[in-house]
């Protein structure tokens, strides 16, 4: 018998836990031609903020040690477009849609939130986390008591299960969890990238226009797989985990620490069929192990 | 400039590659999308190393049409492409192409073409000179008259590829240090020679590209440059390599553009060099 990958987050149920993560993943049509995009367990969107936003300037990135740096500002063609545009096309494939919203303040979230609710979307996840932008993201994320009033004030005007997204550029991850989660989240996501920095030797310069970027890649993978094990023992609700997967193995790391779903990102990058392998290298491993469905390895390390 | 065909990822053979200079490879690809790859598109070179995770983008150079292989120089820049370089006749590598727009070709029938290219940038040009004498085969073709395109070469020192271009065209030369050529750049040889074009493609240093910009434009010459930017997914959908134009994306309603998807030529009018 074929292994049952299917997991149900909030109420959502995806064929299988692998997910995009935001912001890797353009507006969906950019790897359309590597993969089918159908297989996916859900899509999950660039941040999408209410008026197109330019980002920063170049260079927005660098290759680091096992890693990236980005620094790309959440450049995005805002929520309109989104709705006119990315929306209809990634809605013929069937595939559960999860939109990050993105702002600069409360009052932009809730414009965003609110025309995302009357959309088809199956999920909002809530970028308080965004280490490249000088107003919302991360000036969210980093403190508790905010964290949990943007979840409450998003909870109040939508009927869409709502995940946070966490920063891991805290000191205990654990407590904006909790505040998410006393909020009303349904559902936790992380981590977001780890804040870098790279120099060039021989200019003397920063390497990134905005000098500071966010690490993605396999590099902070156990940095991903500790914090989601944290998290999945200090809440309640669901967890998706995410952090430099590139493999099979480096996702079922994170589903035995506690994550319910996953998402694969910079992988993309160097393999644009990297999410497509995980899947299938999930479904050989539960058959191997004998392993009826995937749900029954969710934080079953021990 | 849309529609870009959809690009392959493939295990391509190695068929050769030799050094030009110290630090510049010239390496020869068999690959299975040479027919709708055009000059000024790009390929992505995956490494075998999983410490480096993103691929390293490298202009196509030239074409061998009928036996499918595609040429790539490159300068050796770090550790990625130093990689690269240890590639032997009949190893693999994963690639992935074509990507980006290219050249438009199209607009060179009629014309007078003036090829620049400065330092690195001149590779690219060279597919242009090929494809530009190409016979008409699969593709709506034109027929252009001998020596209707010249090229325009700068180096910082000693030239490479040099012969690739005068056995096929009439090149106007210059070097930074004199040591061939017209002492100065580029530009400096189009004046002296008074070079006629009613086309320009180019492709080098920003500087360059802007100066040459600025030429085309006091002329009324239309002009196309291809832009450089550090590059991550290849494909546009990470948006790390965007270039600031005049005019606004028409999906994402800012003025920048993807490099390597809108790009990477860009009409040269619509790039903000500031």
């Amino acid at each position: 018998m074929r292994p049952d990958l299917s997991v149900c987050i909030a109420g959502v149920t995806l064929k299988n836990p692998v997910m995009t993560a935001s912001g890797t993943f353009g507006s969906g049509k950019e790897y359309g031609a590597f993969f089918d995009i159908s297989r996916l367990g859900a899509v999950v969107t660039k941040g999408i903020a209410p008026v197109p936003w330019k980002g920063n300037p170049v260079p927005r990135v660098a290759e680091t040690p096992s890693g990236m740096l980005n620094a790309i500002g959440l450049q995005g063609p805002g929520v309109d477009t989104f709705m006119a545009e990315d929306l209809p096309y990634l809605a013929q494939y069937g595939v559960p849609v999860i939109a990050n919203v993105c702002g600069h303040s409360e009052e932009e979230y809730l414009t965003v939130v609110e025309k995302l609710s009357d959309t088809d979307v199956s999920m909002l996840e809530i970028n308080v986390s965004c280490p490249n932008v000088r107003e919302g993201g991360i000036a969210f994320g980093t403190d508790p008591g905010k964290v949990c009033a943007i979840t409450q004030a998003v909870k109040k005007i939508t009927k869409k299960p709502v995940i946070i997204k966490l920063s891991p550029n805290v000191t205990d991850i654990r407590e904006t969890a909790k505040a998410a989660e006393a909020g009303g989240a349904d559902c936790v996501s992380l981590i977001n990238t780890l804040i870098g920095m790279k120099i060039d030797v021989r200019t003397r310069r920063f390497i990134l226009a905005n000098r500071t970027g966010g690490l993605s890649g396999p590099a902070i993978h156990p940095v991903a797989v500790r914090m989601v094990y944290d998290v999945s023992h200090a809440v309640g609700i669901p967890v998706i985990g995410m952090g430099g997967i590139s493999t099979a193995e480096d996702a079922l790391e994170m589903i035995l620490a506690g994550a319910t779903g996953i998402a694969v990102g910079t992988a993309f990058f160097h393999d644009p069929q990297a999410a497509v392998k995980v899947i299938e290298g999930m479904e050989v491993y539960l058959a191997e192990q004998k392993i009826s469905s995937v749900r029954e390895l969710v934080g079953a390390v021990s | 400039m849309s529609g870009n065909a959809a690009p392959t990822l493939e295990t391509a053979r190695v068929v050769s590659q030799e050094a030009l200079t110290e630090d510049t490879m010239s390496l020869w690809l068999e690959v299975s999308f040479v027919p709708k790859a055009r000059p000024g598109q790009f390929v992505s070179f995956y490494l075998d190393d999983p410490s480096r995770l993103l691929p390293r983008p490298i202009s196509i150079c030239d074409f061998e049409r009928r036996l499918s292989l595609l040429r790539f120089v490159y300068r050796i820049a770090g550790e990625g492409t130093r990689q690269l370089s240890l590639l032997r006749t009949g190893d693999s590598v994963r690639v992935m192409g074509p990507l980006g727009n290219g050249y438009p070709m199209e607009e060179m029938a009629g014309k007078r073409v003036l090829l620049i290219g400065g330092g690195l940038g001149i590779p690219p040009m060279l597919g242009c000179l090929t494809d530009a004498y190409r016979e008409p085969c699969d593709r709506e073709s034109f027929r252009l008259p001998p020596k209707a395109v010249n090229a325009a070469l700068g180096y910082r020192s000693a030239p490479f590829m040099l012969s690739d271009f005068s056995e096929k065209t009439h090149v106007y030369l210059a070097t930074e240090d004199g040591s061939a050529g017209v002492k100065g750049n580029v530009l400096t040889a189009i004046r002296e020679e008074m070079a006629p074009s009613d086309l320009i493609f180019a492709c080098g240093p920003k500087r360059m590209l802007a100066a040459v910009a600025s030429y085309a434009a006091e002329r009324c010459i239309p002009c196309y440059v291809s832009l450089e930017e550090r590059m991550a997914c290849g494909v546009g959908a990470c948006l790390g390599c965007v270039a600031k134009t005049k005019s606004e994306d028409p999906h994402y309603h800012v003025p920048y553009r993807r490099v390597c998807t809108d790009g990477p030529v860009f009409y040269a009018p619509d790039v903000d060099f500031s």
